[in-house]
């Protein structure tokens, strides 16, 4: 008999047209670090979400220690000693670390809060599990990494012994992903036990004893993870197997087609400019990937860039020509496309159809409009080239609200609608984000291809993995400087890291 | 709307179900206060409201003269709720309308009164006093960044002011009736062209307010859906960060927006006080047709054509109120009843439009599989 702490069985949730979960069994044991894998969609958020109580299974159990428990809200877990970190910190940036510990069950007598034991307990709680954090620090004053150890704090203060992780590492430089690995593992030797939601296969190769894996809702198995490979996960992930590097030839570079000089943003937040003097050029025919870690200014750089947000101080030149003070729409429609960072912002508008939105920025154009009316016909059939070209799927084909459509293709839409754009140099920030591995590696293929076709490429990318495999050129982004340019075939992750982290920079680093 | 009508159970459909749903439960509800004030004749009340002018319907002359006066007075309802509805759906909201109807009102009295315009002319006074008053705000809004809500609110209380001392000096207003003069007597070119009149039982105020008012709230439909024009204003209202990214300029497409829209206020004013029918008389409050027409564009489902409907049919509520026996209820009860009524409308419908928002739902076990995925995803990401 094995020592289960949390059971779930069987676990079944529908939603109208969709089965999200399907007869999925995850048991996590005392003590151990158990790891839940799945794409995209998967359905790894509503198994989470479920045992939280957010969502009510139509079929299933839940077993806390043997015994079946109802959850039917986010109390109830909290009541059962179920914790979780999410993947965005649910912190406020203003209060201090001990404020945002106790938020929530703040210690009190009459109505005044009592802050001197709460203090003791954080401090003792820090020692113990090497959780260096300055209660008084200010949580906008500390770095993310440190963030995170104070949302793990959150959860030992109010002594949970189920800790969920979701997707941890995706902020983390790679030295504070390994600081991480560290401190799960401790928590996991005192007993705690760790559920780690993921789909990065070489941090469960590192620290996890369990593997579960789910796919498109189903449950395809559990592994322990000594008995496996990176291989096997993955492809019980897909479903089938899967190239981790991309296939390409050495870049080819030509004329320099972007050259930005000494720009400089000023800060919305501070003083301090969040983009300084940065200068550098991107020639056609290769990727130029800007590399650093959430937060260093690379928001901003490309807001600049694209007319989005306002420049400070430099210049922009797009195949000789200055642009720094042009319209949005003329850098449209002279030589610049964007797949923009956030996709649902800026990207799409979600409440038009998918073919309303593959002329977002050219419904003015003759070809998709006369004497001010739109040519509804030529914006079918143009949005059905495209949607066939790139593998756009969707429910109700050009007419269905990009809304309904799935992350994936909403994200392939507006990679065929850039692409397709009369372009020089196509400026790609995140391009792969939240996208499962199906998808990002065939956008990475479109992305060499373009650059084949002698099209300049700026990638603006958090993904170190992408970063290595698909850039010719990286540039590292920290406190809105580029602190340095390595060359990703002689370069490690190591390397990267010290670069990202700011410990390390190139002096007197000019564009070249 | 999008041209999706393939389907019964399209949006647009659920969106009519709603609406009617929406007047019944208002009519309900009106019942109930009736109920509570004085039992016994609640239901006469009620259906007094309801068989409205139709108890003539004996005399098919009389009948047809009230349904002319009917519709003259739904049509700058309409047209009100046709310029909030445009705004709207450029993600504007014109409280403003209020005012830009009440300029109108200065503009369509004064030239027709003092100055001795033709029709035409004082029409298109209204309608460039409208547009001023909308451009303003929307100048305020797009260089200033100030709430087009608040600027619309003092615009309104200054429109009103000017109403006053503008219209009531003495080449407008009739000092001992304390109304403004009759613009049939004064200044019968001023008078809109009649429509039907002969239709309409020989009702002298049936103008080319009907026709023109139909025709606007077509010309709507198709700007919005048809032009690139409409393609900008919606899709800045929807997400206006998309727009900008798409390289839309959107400083200018909010001024046009409000210009527009105060345009057709400032029109939907002339085409009533140019009929003879109403006459201006120094008030304490804006004037309230800017506001039901808040209520009658959602009751009409944000669709150009719907509002159309829901217009006569808040306007008919409103005129049922007057059918309501004086002698068992309090005057003021027959507009309390109307308010809930039309209110009401507005509301329940703006409710509805919440809940269904698809993707601002927080966490709802009832959701949608589009919104789940969409959902999930954000989670992820």
């Amino acid at each position: 008999m094995e020592d289960y702490v949390i059971e779930m069985l069987h676990i079944t949730k529908e939603f109208p047209g969709i089965i999200a979960n399907d007869d999925i069994t995850l048991q996590l044991k005392r003590g151990e670090i158990h790891a839940l894998l799945g794409e995209n969609g998967a359905g790894k958020s509503t198994l989470m979400s479920v045992l939280f109580g957010l969502y009510t299974p139509e079929k299933g159990v839940i077993k806390k220690d043997g015994k079946e428990v109802k959850i039917s809200n986010p109390n109830d877990a909290t009541a059962l000693g179920i914790g979780m970190v999410h993947q965005h910190f649910m912190l406020v940036d203003i209060f201090s670390v001990l404020d945002n510990i106790i938020l929530g069950s703040e210690p009190n007598k009459f109505g005044f809060l009592t802050k001197d034991e709460a203090r003791k307990k954080v401090v003792d709680l820090s020692n113990k599990y090497n959780l260096k954090v300055d209660p008084d620090a200010i949580i906008e004053d500390i770095t993310v990494g440190m963030q995170q150890r104070v949302e793990i704090l959150k959860m030992l203060y109010r002594d949970n012994d189920i800790l969920i992780f979701d997707e941890p590492t995706a902020v983390l430089t790679p030295q504070e992903i390994d600081e991480l690995m560290k401190i799960m593992k401790e928590l996991a030797a005192e007993g705690k036990s760790i559920l780690f939601i993921t789909h990065k296969l070489n941090e469960i190769m590192e620290v996890a004893d369990r593997c579960s894996i789910l796919r498109k809702g189903k449950y395809i198995g559990t592994v322990d993870v000594a008995n496996t490979t990176k291989e096997e996960l993955s492809s019980m992930m897909v479903g089938r197997s899967v190239k981790f590097a991309v296939d390409k030839a050495p870049a080819n570079p030509g004329k320099e087609v972007l050259k930005v000089e000494n720009v400089c943003v000023k800060s919305k937040i501070h003083e301090n400019d969040s983009v300084h003097n940065v200068s550098f050029n991107v020639r056609a025919g290769e990727i130029v990937c800007i590399a650093g870690i959430d937060g260093n200014g690379q928001t901003e750089f490309v807001g600049a860039l694209t007319g989005l947000d306002d420049i400070s101080s430099g210049t922009i030149k797009l195949c000789d020509e200055d642009i720094t003070k042009k319209s949005i729409r003329y850098k449209n429609t002279h030589g610049m496309s964007h797949i923009p960072e956030d996709r649902h912002k800026h990207g799409l508008v979600l409440d038009y159809s998918l073919e309303e939105n593959m002329i977002l920025q050219r419904y003015f154009e003759p070809a998709f409009s006369k004497g001010g009316i739109i040519k509804k016909n030529d914006m079918r059939k143009y949005s059905d080239r495209l949607a066939k070209a790139f593998d756009v799927r969707s429910g109700r084909g050009a007419k269905t609200i990009v809304r309904s459509m799935s992350g994936g293709n909403q994200q392939k839409a507006i990679v065929a609608r850039e692409m397709d754009r009369d372009h020089e140099l196509l400026i790609a920030v995140q391009p792969t984000r939240g996208l499962d591995v199906g998808a990002i590696e065939y956008i990475h293929e479109e992305i060499v291809k373009e650059r084949d076709n002698g099209k300049a490429i700026l990638l603006v990318s958090l993904e170190l993995d992408e970063v290595m495999n698909l850039s010719d050129r990286i540039l590292v982004m920290y406190e809105g400087e580029i602190v340095g340019e390595v060359d990703p075939k002689k370069t490690t992750l190591q390397e990267l890291g010290l670069y990202m982290s700011g410990a390390k920079r190139d002096n007197g680093k000019e564009a070249n | 709307m999008e041209e999706k009508i393939s389907f019964f159970r399209r949006p647009a459909v659920q969106t009519i179900l709603a609406s009617v749903l929406c007047a019944v439960l208002g009519i309900l509800l009106g019942y109930i206060i009736l109920l509570t004030m004085n039992a016994e004749h609640a239901t006469e009340g009620i259906s007094a409201i309801l068989t409205n002018f139709f108890k003539f319907s004996g005399n098919t002359k009389v009948l047809m003269k009230y349904m002319g006066s009917f519709l003259v007075k739904s049509m700058p309802l309409i047209l009100c709720a046709e310029a909030i509805l445009f705004a709207y759906k450029a993600g504007l909201f014109n409280i403003g309308a209020a005012g830009q109807y009440t300029v109108g009102i200065i503009a369509s009295l004064y030239t027709s009164l003092a100055l001795g315009w033709n029709w035409f002319f004082c029409v298109l006074a209204a309608v460039a006093a409208g547009a001023l008053w909308g451009c303003i705000a929307g100048v305020f809004k797009a260089f200033f960044n100030v709430n087009e809500v608040i600027a619309g609110i003092m615009l309104n209380w200054i429109g009103l002011y000017l109403c006053n001392i503008i219209l009531g000096g003495a080449k407008c207003m009739d000092q001992t009736k304390s109304e403004t003069f009759d613009i049939m007597a004064t200044n019968p070119s001023a008078v809109l062209p009649a429509f039907m009149t002969e239709f309409f039982g020989g009702n002298k105020y049936t103008t080319i307010a009907i026709p023109l008012t139909i025709i606007i709230a077509i010309l709507i439909l198709v700007v919005l859906n048809k032009t690139t024009f409409g393609y900008e204003l919606k899709a800045t209202g929807h997400n206006k960060e998309a727009a900008k990214y798409a390289g839309m300029n959107a400083k200018r497409n909010i001024v046009l927006t409000l210009v527009i829209s105060g345009a057709i206020s400032g029109f939907a004013a002339s085409q009533l006080y140019l009929t003879g029918m109403e006459h201006y008389t120094i008030s304490a409050s804006v004037p309230g047709m800017g506001f039901s027409g808040i209520a009658v564009a959602f009751l009409g489902g944000l669709h150009p054509i719907g509002t159309i409907f829901a217009g006569l049919f808040v306007e008919y509520i409103t005129l049922g109120g007057q059918y309501l026996n004086t002698n068992y209820y309090n005057p003021q009860v027959a507009d309390l009843v109307i308010a809930i009524i039309i209110y009401l409308c507005g509301f329940v419908l703006f409710f509805k439009s919440f809940i269904n928002r698809p993707g601002k739902v927080k966490v709802n076990a009832n959701a949608e599989p589009a919104n789940t995925s969409a959902k999930a995803e954000e989670k992820e990401v």
